[in-house]
This record gives C-alpha cells, sequence and structure tokens, in this order.
C-alpha cells in the first residue's frame, strides 16, 4: 500500500472520525459530565455541608472525581475499533500506529476532558473554592487532564483484548494516576494559601511533555500486543 | 557479549543455568542471613535514643531497598523480552514480580510496625510510604494483568509492557525524601564518605542487605525454573527430566 496522505491529515481524519462519533450520541459527552457533578454532589452529603472544610477539601475531591470520569470513557477508547476491526486496519496501514493512537487520545481527551475544564468555574463555585483557587485549579486541569488521557490510554490499550478489561484497566491505571493528583492538588492548594504554585505546574507540564512523546509508542505497542 | 548470551535463549540452557547459580544464591542467603541477623538483632549496640526498637532496620531497609531493586531487574528483564523478544526474559518477569511484591509488603509492614511506636501511627500519608504502597499496587498490576490473558504469549508481552511503563515510579520513590518534607528520614546509608550510621550497625545491615538480595535470587530462580518447565511441559527434554526423577 501506498502513502498517499500526508501525517497531518491522517491526524485530522483519525480525530475527526473519534469526535464525530462522540458527538453523534451525545450521552457519551454528557454522562462523564454528570458523573463528575454527582461524585462532587456526594462529598458535601456524606462530609457535611460546612463551607469552610469544603473549601479545604475541594482540590482533592474535584480532582479525585475528574480522575473517576477520566476513567468512565476510558473502557470504550478503543475497544468499538477493536471489535469492529478499524483497530486492526489501523495496524496493517503502513502509517506509524502511534500517530492514529495520539489522534485517538487527543479525541478522547476534547470529549472527556476539556468539558470538565470548561465547567470548573462552576464546580469550584460548588465546593465554596476560594476565588484566587480558581485559576490554578482550571490551569491543573488544563494540562493535567491530557496526562491522563495519555495514561489511561496505556491501560486501555492492554485490556482492550480481554473479556472484562474495565475493572483490570481501572486498577493499573489509578496507581499511575496518583504522581498527577499528588502535584495538581499541591498546586491548587498553594494558590489557595496565595504562595506561588508555577513550580507544580511546570512539573505537570514536564510529565505532559514526557507523556506525548513515550506514551503513543507504549500505547501502539501495547495496542499490537492485545491485536494480536 | 551476544554470542555468550545467546544460547540462553533456549528454554532448557536457561534451565540449566538456573541450577549452576541456584546453590551460589542459596549460600550467599543462609550464610548472610544467619551471619546478619544474629549480629543485628543480638550484637550491635542499642540506639542511644530508640534502643532496641531500631534493630527493625535490619528487615526493613533491606526488604525496602531490594523491593525497589526487584522492579528494576524486572524492568532490565521486560526490556530484554521486547526489544530481544527472548520468552525466558517474560518468565523472568512473572518470577520476579511475586517475590518483589512480597519485599515491598515486608517493607510496609515492618514500617508500620516501627511507625507505631516512633511516629505514633501506623502509618503517615508521606511521600515515601505513598510511593512504596504505589509500587506495591504495580507489582500487583504486573501480576493480574499477567493472569487475566487466556493467551500466554500476549500475557507476558502486556506484563512487560505495564513493567516498563511503571519505571517511572522507582525515582520518585528513591528522591521522595528529598523532595518533600517527609516523616520519612533522608538517606543516610549511601552519603558514604560520611554515613550517617556507626560502623558497628553499617555492617550488620550490609550483610542483611547481601542476604535478602540472595533471597530474592533464590526464589526468582525457583519461579524461573517452574515456570519453564510449565510451558516447556510438551518438549523432550523436560520428559526426559522428569522420567529421572
Amino acid at each position: 500500500m501506498q502513502v498517499n496522505h500526508s501525517y497531518w491529515q491522517l491526524f485530522k481524519a483519525v480525530y475527526s472520525k473519534d469526535v464525530t462519533l462522540a458527538f453523534r450520541q451525545r450521552a457519551e459527552i454528557v454522562n462523564p459530565l454528570l458523573f463528575f457533578l454527582i461524585v462532587i454532589t456526594l462529598f458535601p452529603l456524606a462530609i457535611g455541608p460546612e463551607p469552610g472544610l469544603l473549601a479545604r477539601m475541594a482540590p482533592g475531591i474535584i480532582w479525585v472525581a475528574a480522575l473517576l470520569s477520566t476513567m468512565l470513557g476510558l473502557d470504550k477508547l478503543f475497544r468499538d475499533d477493536y471489535h469492529d476491526g478499524s483497530l486492526e486496519q489501523m495496524i496493517a496501514s503502513p502509517y506509524p500506529l502511534s500517530l492514529c493512537v495520539l489522534a485517538k487520545v487527543f479525541a478522547h481527551w476534547t470529549i472527556t476532558g476539556l468539558p470538565m475544564v470548561l465547567m470548573a468555574p462552576m464546580f469550584a463555585l460548588l465546593m465554596n473554592l476560594e476565588s484566587q483557587a480558581l485559576g490554578a485549579t482550571i490551569l491543573t486541569l488544563l494540562i493535567g487532564t491530557p496526562l491522563l488521557s495519555f495514561i489511561g490510554a496505556i491501560g486501555a490499550g492492554l485490556t482492550v483484548g480481554l473479556q472484562k478489561g474495565g475493572i483490570l484497566m481501572s486498577l493499573l491505571v489509578l496507581p499511575l494516576y496518583i504522581p498527577v493528583l499528588i502535584f495538581a492538588t499541591s498546586a491548587i492548594d498553594s494558590s489557595s494559601m496565595s504562595l506561588a504554585y508555577g513550580g507544580q505546574l511546570a512539573i505537570l507540564g514536564a510529565m505532559l511533555a514526557v507523556a506525548c512523546i513515550a506514551a503513543p509508542l507504549a500505547i501502539s505497542s501495547a495496542l499490537r500486543v492485545s491485536v494480536s | 557479549m551476544w554470542k555468550w548470551l545467546h544460547p540462553y535463549a533456549k528454554a532448557d540452557r536457561a534451565y540449566q543455568l538456573c541450577n549452576t547459580l541456584l546453590p551460589y544464591f542459596a549460600v550467599i542467603t543462609v550464610v548472610c542471613l544467619v551471619v546478619g541477623w544474629v549480629w543485628g538483632l543480638a550484637f550491635a549496640p542499642a540506639d542511644y535514643q530508640q534502643k532496641d526498637s531500631y534493630r527493625i532496620i535490619f528487615i526493613h531497609v533491606p526488604s525496602a531497598i531490594l523491593s525497589m531493586g526487584a522492579y528494576s531487574s524486572m524492568a532490565i528483564a521486560a526490556i530484554v523480552a521486547l526489544v530481544w523478544q527472548l520468552r525466558n526474559a517474560e518468565l523472568a518477569v512473572i518470577a520476579i514480580a511475586p517475590v518483589g511484591a512480597a519485599m515491598t509488603a515486608i517493607a510496609l509492614i515492618t514500617g508500620a510496625a516501627w511507625g507505631k511506636p516512633m511516629w505514633g501511627a501506623w502509618w503517615v500519608w508521606d511521600a515515601r510510604l505513598t510511593s512504596e504502597l504505589i509500587l506495591l499496587f504495580l507489582y500487583l498490576g504486573v501480576l493480574s494483568l499477567y493472569h487475566a490473558f487466556e493467551d500466554k504469549k500476549a500475557a507476558g508481552k502486556a506484563a512487560c509492557i505495564l513493567a516498563i511503563v511503571g519505571v517511572i515510579n522507582l525515582p520518585i520513590i528513591h528522591f521522595s525524601v528529598e523532595w518533600w518534607n517527609t516523616l520519612h528520614q533522608g538517606a543516610t546509608i549511601t552519603k558514604f564518605d560520611t554515613s550517617a550510621i556507626d560502623p558497628s550497625m553499617l555492617w550488620p545491615l550490609f550483610i542483611n542487605i547481601a542476604g535478602f538480595a540472595g533471597f530474592v535470587g533464590v526464589i526468582s530462580l525457583i519461579r524461573l525454573k517452574n515456570e519453564i518447565l510449565q510451558r516447556e511441559k510438551h518438549r523432550p527434554w523436560v520428559r526426559s527430566l522428569v522420567s529421572r526423577g
């Protein structure tokens, strides 16, 4: 087979296919957001609605909810393509698999991560987060959620061939999420105490840069194992 | 080096290598653990502040070091397995994983037992402790991923990929005491020029570390032998081995 399209065209094709599919089935976009909202609603009910307490716990709660709702979409990330055979076609095609994977991960982030970033101010209001911490919350989510999609896609790629991969995938992926969680919440914590939080953001950014390069390779080799 | 290594890609040669290495590791283990434990637990002087309870370092520190050491050797085996497509290296990954998980669990449990009288709490959410706990989860993840696959060929490869991805946790554990202000103390024995431990306690500690390393080696080799036999059970050399007794 000949390579007739540029890599950019390939990226756009895979990306727009996934995003279009998601927009045709709105539930895929709305459900993780609703889940995010419901998880956040549970905390004030469970620990009591004191504003001070909630503000103190808000960064952690928002981030744990973000982790969990990212996990929701991951199971579907490669599963449909695996079942209808398009994953095999991507592997067999002359184009680099890691590029297709990169496009798919970005599409996953657009569908689940980006809406969370956009909704973050509302959640911060619900949790009585101080207004000076709002910027940090949005920034950490903006840098952190693509990272979550990348790391999660490794787990999704490893378990896509399994019958009951969903629960196993969360066991594999959640430990790897912990460093992201630590730096993101510590950035929000420092900002709510009016301290500088550039350092934590820089580390998150560095992790994202490494993930952009290394994760597509890991994901594509995981997919090759799962499909073969 | 490749010429020297190549024969061990064959399962029966690897099995023989395990058999040759096993006695050496066994001797190191028995000698070092007996000497190290008796010296450390009975003869090394008591700490001026912690009295006798400091003696848990003779188990806690070696098992913590070996939990990371086992992970790095597992990751090296995983890289070898993926790069050169050696099935024996995949089996080595699976052979090492439960041993490393056990070491991590020992480090966490002994740490908790020491933390109760010293820090006043069984568990503290400190960076060192948390990252060690993540290490345990990673070991368990590798194992459960391997056992989730029906096809053991794919299972080995998937476990290798996960093992390599998890390597990012090792520097986090190692530097956690420097990057964060932790309750867990900083590095003491790796500063060789001005070691913060008195030689009368440092030597038994070193001997114990060697003993634990030997122990991990022994158990991993035995497990690797079993894995090889299990996978090659239809081969003639395994049959003749079994029929010989």
